[in-house]
C-alpha cells in the first residue's frame, strides 16, 4: 500500500446552537497522511483551530470503529462519504487526494434537530424503540433453556443481518423525505423473524410506525437512497417485509 | 479500616444459593419509594436499570452519550462465555470457574467468581429469550467456540459483533422500562461527583452535556457501571469517550481502588501507523481460532509473507505452549510477541507487529466445504475460494474492519498485529454483595474488580456485566436496602449537595481559568506515553518511579498550561476531556505506585525482577496473595488496605499452559 501526503480544503457547517442559523466555514490542513481516519484528520483540524483561538468543530464520535452508531458526517453529498457499506469514523483519507475540497455537514432533518456544528439530536430513534422495539420478557433469567426452541439458521442469519443496524440515522439523512423506515424495517424485521417476537408482532409493527410519524420523519416512496448509504448494508427487502407485516396487523386490527 | 469481604459461609457451591434464600428484601411499595441512580448504560448499567425497573423500583439512568445503546459494549467482538456444556466436550460450572481463577494468575476472589460461573447458563437463556440473534448451526441449535485460556468451546457469539447484540437486547429491555416509566433516562449527561453524606451515597452531581447545566439527583443508592479506564494509556482500544472519572470521583470520596495496576493488553490489535493516531482497532481473539501467529525466523526479513516457505517462519506460540498453541491467555501472548519483536524479528515497516495467519484455515476449511459440496480434486485456487467463504461467515466484519485500516486483504495476506491495552481488572474494590467502602455506593462492570484477578480471559467481561447487572445486583441491593425503608429519603436541597455542587463547579471554573496554550488531546498522548513506555507490558523499579516523577511535573503542567476554548456553559467537548484527563493524570500516578508496590509479576502484571528462567510471570504468592485496595489521603498520598485471597477450592499453582 502506497502511503502519500496531502493538503485539503475542509468547508465544515458551522452553527452555534439548535437556535442560531449556520453556515460553511472554510479552512486549510496541511500534511495529511493517506493512513489517518476521516475523524483523525478532524482531530488535526480542531487542534489547528484551537491553537488560532478559534473554536473547534463539534462532532460526534465515540467507537471509532463503526459500531456505535455515534459518528455522522455528511460528506461531499453522501452520508458517512465515498466509501460503501462504511461509517464516517472508517473512513480513512486514502479516499481523498492532493488538493481536493470536502464538503461537511450535520445530517439534515425535522426529526433530527441540529444541536451544534455537527451534532443532532436523534432522541427520536430510541422513542421509536420504546414503542416496541423490544420483546416483553422480564429480565429475571427464569426463562426456558436456550436450546429449546431450535431456530433455522438462515432465519436466525436474517434476523442478526437485520439487527446490525447502529442506528446512525444515515438512512434518513440520505433519504428526500426523511424517512426513518429502514431503521424501522431493521428492528421490525429482526424480531419477527424470530419466535421470541412473534406474540406481539402486530401490534409491534402499528405502535412503532405510529411513533414514526408522530417524530416528524417523512413517508417512504422507494427510492433506495437509503439502502445504498447504510453502513450495515441493511437491504431494502426488509421495508417490504415491514409493509406486509403492516398489512398482516391492519387486517386483523379490522377482524 | 478493615475490607470486610462479606463472602457467605459454606462450601463454594452452596453460598450464592444460600445467600438467595436468606437475603433480606425490600415489598413492592416500598421499592416504588426509593430511587436508585445507574450511572452507565452499557452491558452492566443497562441491564441493572432494566430489572430494577421491572422489579418496581424508581430509576435514573445517566450515559454521556446520545443514546444508552452507543456504551462502549457495544464494540466488544468475540462472544461471551456460559458453562452451557452444550458440546459436551467437558465443562462444568466448576471448569469455568478453575479457568478464570487460573487465568486470573490466582489474584481473584473465589466466592465471586463461583458465582459468576453459576450464573452464566442464565445469561444465555434470558439473552435469548430477549431476541439476541447468536450465531447457531444448521440443526438450529446455538453454535460455540473457543476463547484463550480454556480447552473447551464454550463461546456463544454474534459474528464478531457480540456485544452489539447482547447491548441492543439490554438496551431493548431498558426502553421498555422507560416506556413503561419505571426508569427515566438522562442521555448526554456526565456524572461528576457523589454525594456522600455520614459515610453514605445519598445523591450524584451531573452536568448536562448540552447546555452546561450542573444537576442534582438525590438516590437511596447509587450504582456505578462506568466501565473500565484503559483509556489512561491514551492508545487503547476503548471507546474515545471511555474514562474514569465517575470511578475517580467516587474514589476521591472514599471508595477503595483496588489493583489498579491489572492491565490487560490484548495480543491481537491493529498496529500504531502514526503519530496522529487517535485509537487502536482490535482484531478479536476470537480470530485465533482459525489464525496462526508467526514472525520469520530470520531477522530483518524482508520478503512477502507469502513467499516465506513453512520452515523459514517460527510459529513461536505453537512451539512454545504446545498444549494450548495459539489459544494461550492474552497476557501470554502479548507478552510472546513483544519479546519476539523486541529481539528483532517484527514484520511491517515499524516492526512492531506479528503475523496472524489464516493460510491453513483457509485450505482445512476449502477442503471440508469441496468435500461436502461433492467437488472432487478441486484446484487449489477452488479451495481458496471455498475457504474464504467459510472465514467470511465467520468473521467477515472484522476482515472488512481491518482492511478499511490498513488497506490490505487479510483474506490475501495474514494480518499484522501487535499488542494494545484493551482492558483494566483493577477497579473499585467491592465486596460480595458489589458494594464498595462507601455504603449506598455500589460498582458493577469493568468498573469494579473483582471477578478477573490479574488477567482477564477472553468474552468473560460481558458475562460479567450482565451477570452483574441481571442477576446479582437484584438481590444484593434488596438485602441492603431493606433496612433503608425507615429513612426518609433525603431531598437536593440537603446542604450536603451544596457542597459537591460547589466543588465540582470549582474544578471547572479552574479548568476554564488556566487559559494555557496546550490542548487537552496533547497533556494526554503525553500521559499515555509515560504509562505505555513505563507501567506497560513490562515494568520495573526504576521506570516506575521515573514514572510517578514524571506524572507529577505532568500534572503540573496541566494546571497551568491547558487550554479550553469557549464557555462552560455550552455544549463542550473540550471542557469534557479536560475534566477526564485531569482524573487520569491522578490515577496514572496510583496506578504506577501499585505496580512499584508489588514486588511480584501476575497475570497483565509483569515486573522483569520476577520471572522464571523461561520468561514467564513469577508470583509471590506468599507475600502478594491479596487485593491491593488504596485509600486516597491527600494529594500524590495513598494508603494501602489489603484484602487476603483464600483459596479453598482451588490449589495456587504456576500457571502453565505448556
Ligand atoms: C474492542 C473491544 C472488544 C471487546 N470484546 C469483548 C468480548 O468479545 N467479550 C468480552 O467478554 N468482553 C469484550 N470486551 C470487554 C467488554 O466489552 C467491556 O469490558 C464491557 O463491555 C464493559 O461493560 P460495562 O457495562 O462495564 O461498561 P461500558 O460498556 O464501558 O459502559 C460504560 C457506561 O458508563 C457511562 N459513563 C461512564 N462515565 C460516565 C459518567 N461520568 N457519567 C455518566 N455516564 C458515564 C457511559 O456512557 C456508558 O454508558 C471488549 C472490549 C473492547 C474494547
Ligand atoms: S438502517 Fe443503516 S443507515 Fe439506518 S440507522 Fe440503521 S445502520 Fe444507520
Ligand atoms: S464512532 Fe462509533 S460508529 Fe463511528
Amino acid at each position: 500500500m502506497q502511503h502519500y501526503k496531502m493538503n485539503l480544503t475542509i468547508q465544515v457547517w458551522r452553527q452555534k446552537n439548535a437556535l442560531e442559523k449556520g453556515q460553511f466555514e472554510s479552512y486549510q490542513v496541511k500534511d495529511i497522511s493517506s493512513e489517518m481516519s476521516f475523524l483523525e484528520m478532524f482531530d488535526v483540524l480542531n487542534e489547528q483551530l484551537l491553537q488560532e483561538g478559534k473554536d473547534p468543530v463539534a462532532f460526534d464520535h465515540d467507537c471509532r470503529e463503526g459500531i456505535c452508531g455515534m459518528c455522522s458526517m455528511y460528506i461531499n453529498g453522501k452520508p458517512h462519504g465515498p466509501w460503501q457499506a462504511n461509517t464516517t469514523c472508517q473512513l480513512h483519507m486514502r479516499a481523498f487526494k492532493d488538493g481536493d475540497t470536502i464538503v461537511v455537514e450535520p445530517w439534515r432533518a425535522q426529526a433530527f434537530p441540529v444541536i451544534k456544528d455537527l451534532v443532532v439530536d436523534r432522541s427520536a430513534f430510541d422513542r421509536i424503540i420504546q414503542a416496541g422495539g423490544y420483546v416483553s420478557v422480564g429480565t429475571s433469567g427464569n426463562t426456558i433453556d436456550a436450546n429449546v426452541i431450535p431456530i433455522e439458521k438462515q432465519k436466525a442469519d436474517m434476523a442478526f443481518a437485520a439487527a446490525m443496524c447502529i442506528g446512525c440515522g444515515a438512512c434518513v439523512a440520505a433519504c428526500k423525505n426523511s424517512s426513518a423506515m429502514l431503521f424501522l424495517s431493521a428492528k421490525v424485521s429482526h424480531l419477527s423473524l424470530l419466535p421470541q417476537g412473534q406474540p406481539e408482532r402486530k401490534i409491534r409493527v402499528l405502535n412503532m410506525l405510529n411513533k414514526m410519524d408522530e417524530e416528524g420523519f417523512g413517508a417512504c416512496t422507494n427510492t433506495n437512497a437509503c439502502e445504498a448509504t447504510c453502513p450495515k448494508e441493511i437491504s431494502v427487502t426488509n421495508i417490504a417485509r415491514l409493509n406486509l407485516e403492516y398489512l398482516n396487523a391492519s387486517l386483523s386490527k379490522q377482524d | 479500616m478493615i475490607l470486610e469481604s462479606k463472602i457467605p459461609e459454606g462450601s463454594i457451591e452452596s453460598k450464592w444459593t444460600q445467600y438467595k434464600g436468606h437475603c433480606k428484601l425490600v415489598n413492592p411499595p416500598n421499592k416504588r419509594k426509593m430511587t436508585i441512580l445507574v450511572i452507565g448504560t452499557g452491558l452492566a448499567g443497562a441491564s441493572a436499570a432494566a430489572t430494577l425497573g421491572e422489579l418496581g423500583y424508581k430509576v435514573k439512568a445517566f450515559c454521556f452519550q446520545d443514546s444508552p445503546r452507543r456504551a462502549h459494549s457495544i464494540a466488544a467482538q468475540g462472544g461471551i462465555n456460559a458453562a452451557k456444556n452444550y458440546p459436551n466436550d467437558g465443562d462444568s460450572v466448576f471448569r469455568l470457574f478453575y479457568d478464570t481463577i487460573k487465568g486470573g494468575d490466582y489474584r481473584s476472589r473465589e466466592a465471586n467468581v463461583h458465582r459468576l460461573a453459576e450464573v452464566s447458563s442464565n445469561i444465555i437463556d434470558q439473552c435469548v429469550a430477549q431476541g439476541v440473534p447468536f450465531a447457531r448451526e444448521y440443526s438450529g441449535l446455538l453454535s460455540n467456540r473457543s476463547f484463550g485460556g480454556t480447552q473447551v468451546q464454550r463461546t456463544f457469539y454474534a459474528a464478531g459483533q457480540t456485544g452489539q447484540q447482547l447491548l441492543i437486547g439490554a438496551y431493548q429491555a431498558l426502553e421498555r422500562q422507560i416506556a413503561i416509566g419505571n426508569v427515566t433516562m438522562y442521555n448526554r449527561h456526565e456524572m461528576l461527583d457523589v454525594v456522600v453524606k455520614d459515610g453514605k451515597a445519598v445523591g450524584i452531581i451531573v452536568r448536562n452535556l448540552l447546555d452546561g447545566k450542573i444537576e442534582r439527583f438525590a438516590g437511596t443508592a447509587v450504582l456505578l457501571c462506568s466501565g473500565g479506564y484503559g483509556n489512561v494509556f491514551y492508545l487503547s482500544t476503548n471507546a474515545m469517550g471511555a474514562n474514569a472519572t465517575a470511578a475517580w470521583k467516587a474514589h476521591n470520596k472514599g471508595a477503595l481502588f483496588a489493583n489498579p495496576c491489572f492491565t490487560q493488553i490484548h495480543p491481537t490489535c491493529i498496529p500504531v501507523s502514526g503519530e496522529y493516531q487517535s485509537k487502536l482497532t482490535l482484531m478479536s481473539e476470537s480470530l485465533r481460532n482459525d489464525g496462526r501467529i508467526w514472525v520469520p525466523k530470520k531477522k530483518g526479513d524482508e520478503r512477502h509473507p507469502a513467499d516465506i516457505p513453512e520452515d523459514e517462519r517460527d510459529y513461536y506460540l505453537e512451539r512454545k505452549y504446545p498444549a494450548f498453541g495459539n489459544l494461550v491467555p492474552r497476557d501470554v501472548a502479548s507478552r510472546a510477541a513483544k519479546e519476539q519483536c523486541d529481539t528483532g524479528l517484527g514484520v511491517g515497516t515499524s516492526k512492531k507487529a506479528v503475523y496472524l495467519d489464516f493460510g491453513s484455515a483457509i485450505e482445512r476449511y476449502g477442503k471440508e466445504k469441496a468435500h461436502i459440496q461433492d467437488i472432487h480434486n478441486p484446484s487449489i485456487d477452488k479451495i481458496k475460494e471455498l475457504g474464504r467463504i467459510v472465514l467470511s461467515e465467520k468473521y467477515g466484519n472484522l476482515f472488512d474492519m481491518y482492511m478499511k485500516i490498513t488497506g490490505e486483504n487479510p483474506y490475501l495476506q495474514p494480518m499484522r498485529i501487535y499488542p494494545a491495552v484493551h482492558y483494566t481488572m483493577g477497579g473499585l474494590w467491592v465486596d460480595y454483595e458489589l458494594q464498595s467502602t462507601v455504603k449506598g455506593l455500589y460498582v458493577l462492570g469493568e468498573a469494579n474488580f473483582s471477578d478477573h484477578g490479574a488477567n482477564r480471559l477472553g468474552a468473560s467481561s460481558l458475562m460479567q456485566g450482565l451477570a452483574d447487572g441481571y442477576f446479582v445486583i437484584p438481590y444484593t441491593l434488596g438485602n441492603n436496602l431493606a433496612q433503608e425503608i425507615y429513612n426518609k429519603p433525603i431531598s437536593t436541597d440537603d446542604p450536603i449537595f451544596d457542597i459537591s455542587e460547589k466543588a465540582v463547579r470549582t474544578q471547572i471554573e479552574k479548568l476554564m481559568n488556566i487559559k494555557g496554550k496546550t490542548s487537552a488531546d496533547t497533556f494526554h498522548k503525553r500521559l499515555g506515553k509515560i504509562m505505555w513506555d513505563k507501567c506497560g507490558m513490562a515494568r520495573n523499579e526504576k521506570n516506575l518511579k521515573e514514572a510517578i516523577i514524571e506524572i507529577q511535573a505532568l500534572k503540573k503542567e496541566f494546571w497551568q498550561d491547558l487550554k479550553i476554548p469557549g464557555s462552560q456553559n455550552e455544549f463542550n467537548p473540550e471542557l469534557e476531556k479536560a475534566g477526564r484527563i485531569a482524573d487520569f493524570i491522578e490515577l496514572g500516578e496510583l496506578m504506577c505506585i501499585d505496580a512499584l508496590h508489588r514486588n511480584e509479576s501476575c497475570g497483565g502484571h509483569f515486573r522483569e525482577e520476577y520471572q522464571t528462567p523461561e520468561g514467564e510471570a513469577l508470583r509471590q504468592d506468599e507475600q502478594f496473595s491479596y487485593v491491593a485496595a488504596w485509600h486516597r489521603k491527600a494529594e500524590h498520598e495513598w494508603e494501602l488496605f489489603k484484602e487476603p485471597l483464600v483459596f479453598d477450592s482451588i490449589k495456587l499453582a504456576q500457571r502453565n499452559y505448556k
